[in-house]
């Protein structure tokens, strides 16, 4: 089984995020990067199907630039056999960044490609979608739970207020949710692994971006709490402010 | 809020930085959210010790062929100091196992003895303790009563070690006993004691902490559980010896080597204990910093207070000192050197300063802190050990003058 798993470099959710002077990305400095959320699961399952089939190779792949083997490093020390560094820019808009990817991935043997559902960064959701579309491939997004019967294979992927079940075959774009696993931490022989493991570099340029970045904004300062009242006669005060200001009755 | 300190480039290689990242997220993950009801519970973290086993936690500083993971004492020490900043117990797991335990086996044992047991505990099958300290024998580790006597093809063991860390949760053990001498010249030796976990039921449900293979020795089993101030998700219990039939092949080193390997074994222990207690300084200091920066009192933040400002900077350079000092005693040993003054100087510098850092933080804190909703005074009771575990600050204070005196090992005052 081959298995390709697509991630990315994010900053770390913990980290705080200061806007660049130009207002249209972030300063990196003193910002810890880590593997996508959302490509943890991703990555977890395909490592699992591989265990499962007792064979395969788990290609790991990425477009960035030098700091993103980093990201790659952690994919191998997590058990995938090689990775890819496509050496580019990704494009803010997926389109670009799906373009090389798709065109990297067209004449490999493939049976799946994983993604994260959303890079955590960005939030644009478009990636996974628009490489299956460019290589003409089934997909399936927001997948919660993945098993194969009597060859064909199920996914289990949400919905508002439900689940959905749909089938699909091979090959085929997955792209996994939060829920599909409990993604392991990378064992310190998988790290001290990872480092002979072998690492491709291919440069491919800047991605083409149809939508440009304007500007950055940062959340509005969160408001510190309201003093209302106390006892009995303050509750009807708080009723009104939770249905009218806040929203939430 | 996450501490960054250059002394890290100093000693620290790219590996040793993917190691920290690594069992930070862990530990952030899975030990912060657990600690404080583990704590209250008194709770051995047997989940967390199944992933930390799989992590290869457990078998750090050991060659590939013993299942270790063939690092270096200085990626034990980043990962005892990451498990220390968020929960000690934790921490202790991997240091008393690793160091006090698994290396004695792994410095002083036969071929044999480490394919039995080193490989087991290497690769976290199951947990490992040291017995020294005894009712009548702490400090004072050579006043030892447990006694073995040798028969034809076995030895006999009867006495008590008590305060031993996983006594009931661990299956292996390396015990000291006398097999000889006189009173002020006692013989000491070394044995290597199986048993069967006291919580039998988690070790197999989490896969991890018991194997059917080891046998157990008849006579030797675990007493009663402390009831203590701090590392109280960590398991200290008393050993007792009745007429335990020990193999002669258990013995671990040459009989009469016992004192002086416990000392080698000990110095090693000194470093992770450093270790140990620079994380609970380094996590209260972090978790000071957040909370400082936060709350407000006399319309500005509290760490805007100039008084308040004076004691981050004083932990600050503790900790800046206490990182120098321990990887320093860790480069030596990684270096073949002698590091006997260096870990002494570390483990007292380190758990002196989680003591004062601690104290610092619940005090910051102010009632909050004090509080368990925060986890400074958690770490304040959990840095008290450090000033008393594998030697008293008074005994570290012996062991410095000792070696600055250029006075031989054996003569220090109470220890014979
Ligand atoms: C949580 C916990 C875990 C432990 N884990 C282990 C373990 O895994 N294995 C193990 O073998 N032991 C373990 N111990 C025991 C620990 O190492 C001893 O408690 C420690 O060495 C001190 O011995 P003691 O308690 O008998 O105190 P004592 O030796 O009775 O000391 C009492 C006081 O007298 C002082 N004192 C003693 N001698 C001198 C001197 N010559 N000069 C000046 N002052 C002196 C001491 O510093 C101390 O302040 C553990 C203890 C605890 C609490």
């Amino acid at each position: 089984m081959n298995i390709t798993v697509c991630v990315r470099r994010v900053p770390d959710t913990e980290t705080r995020i200061k806007i660049a002077p130009d207002g249209k990305g972030i300063d990196p400095t003193g910002v810890k990067f880590v593997l996508n959320p959302y490509d943890e699961f991703a990555v977890e399952e395909a490592l699992r199907l591989k265990e499962q089939a007792g064979q395969g190779t788990l290609t790991a792949v990425t477009l960035g630039g030098e700091a993103a083997k980093e990201t790659l490093r952690t994919v191998l020390a997590m058990g995938a056999d090689q990775a890819v560094l496509l050496k580019g820019e990704p494009s803010f808009d997926g389109l670009g960044t799906a373009e090389i990817l798709a065109e990297y991935l067209k004449d490999r043997p493939l049976d799946l490609v994983f993604f994260g559902k959303q890079a955590i960064d960005d939030d644009n959701m478009q990636v996974p979608a628009m490489v299956a579309e460019l290589l003409e491939l089934p997909c399936v997004t927001v997948v919660v739970e993945l098993q194969r019967k009597d060859g064909v294979w199920h996914a289990k992927r949400e919905v508002e207020g439900g689940h959905e079940i749909v089938e699909f075959t091979t090959p085929a774009v997955i792209a996994a949710q939060k829920g599909l696993n409990e993604p392991r931490y990378p064992s310190l022989k998988g790290i001290m692994a990872a480092k002979k493991k072998p690492l491709e570099e291919v440069e491919v340029g800047t991605a083409e971006s149809r939508v440009v970045l304007e500007r950055l904004t940062p959340p509005p300062e969160r408001k510190g709490p309201v003093f209302i009242g106390e006892g009995p006669e303050a509750v009807s005060e708080l009723v009104r402010r939770l249905r009218e200001e806040a929203k939430v009755l | 809020m996450e501490l960054v300190s250059s002394v890290d480039d100093r000693y620290l290689t790219d590996e040793h930085r993917t190691i920290r990242d690594l069992v930070q997220e862990f530990a952030r993950e899975r030990v912060a959210p657990v600690a404080r009801d583990l704590d209250i519970r008194a709770e051995f973290p047997w989940e967390n010790v199944a992933e930390m086993a799989r992590m290869g936690l457990f078998g750090i500083p050991f060659p590939e062929e013993c299942a270790g993971v063939g690092l270096d004492t200085l990626a034990l020490l980043v990962v005892i100091e990451e498990l220390a900043k968020v929960d000690a117990s934790h921490a202790i797991a991997v240091g008393a196992h690793t160091s006090l335990c698994a290396a004695p086996i792994y410095l002083f044992g036969t071929e044999e003895q480490r394919h039995t047991y080193l490989t087991r505990l290497a690769a976290g099958k199951v947990l490992g303790g040291f017995g020294l300290t005894e009712p009548q024998a702490g400090s004072d580790a050579g006043a030892s009563r447990t006694r073995a006597v040798e028969k034809r093809d076995h030895w006999v063991l009867n006495g008590s070690k008590i305060f031993i860390t996983h006594g009931g949760v661990g299956e292996i053990f390396v015990i000291t006993a006398v097999t000889g001498g006189t009173d002020g010249n006692k013989e000491i030796s070394s044995f290597i004691l199986t048993k069967e976990t006291c919580d039998l039921d988690r070790a197999r449900a989490v896969g991890v902490g018991h194997d059917d293979a080891l046998t157990p020795i008849p006579g030797f089993r675990s007493g009663k559980k402390e009831d203590k101030l701090g590392w109280r998700a960590s398991d200290t219990r008393e050993l007792i010896l009745e007429d335990a039939i020990v193999p002669k092949e258990n013995l671990l080193g040459k009989r009469g080597e016992g004192f002086k390997n416990f000392l080698r074994t000990l110095d090693s222990g000194r470093i992770g204990m450093a270790a140990l207690a620079l994380g609970i300084a380094e996590g209260a200091l972090e978790r000071t910093l957040e909370y400082t920066g936060l709350r407000r009192q006399f319309g500005q933040r509290i760490c805007d207070f100039q008084a308040v400002r004076f004691d981050l900077a004083d932990i600050a350079l503790g900790i800046e000192v206490g990182k120098h000092l321990t990887y320093h005693a860790a480069t030596l040993k990684d270096g073949g050197k002698p590091f006997t003054r260096e870990a002494s100087m570390a483990k007292l510098y380190c758990s002196e300063l989680a003591m004062r850092a601690s104290i610092k933080a619940v005090q910051l804190h102010g009632g909050y802190g004090y509080t368990t909703e925060y986890p400074v005074e958690r770490m304040m009771r959990d840095a008290k050990i450090c000033e008393i575990g594998e030697g008293t600050s008074e005994i570290q204070r012996l062991v410095i003058a000792r070696q600055i005196l250029g006075e031989p090992e054996e003569i220090i005052e109470g220890e014979r």
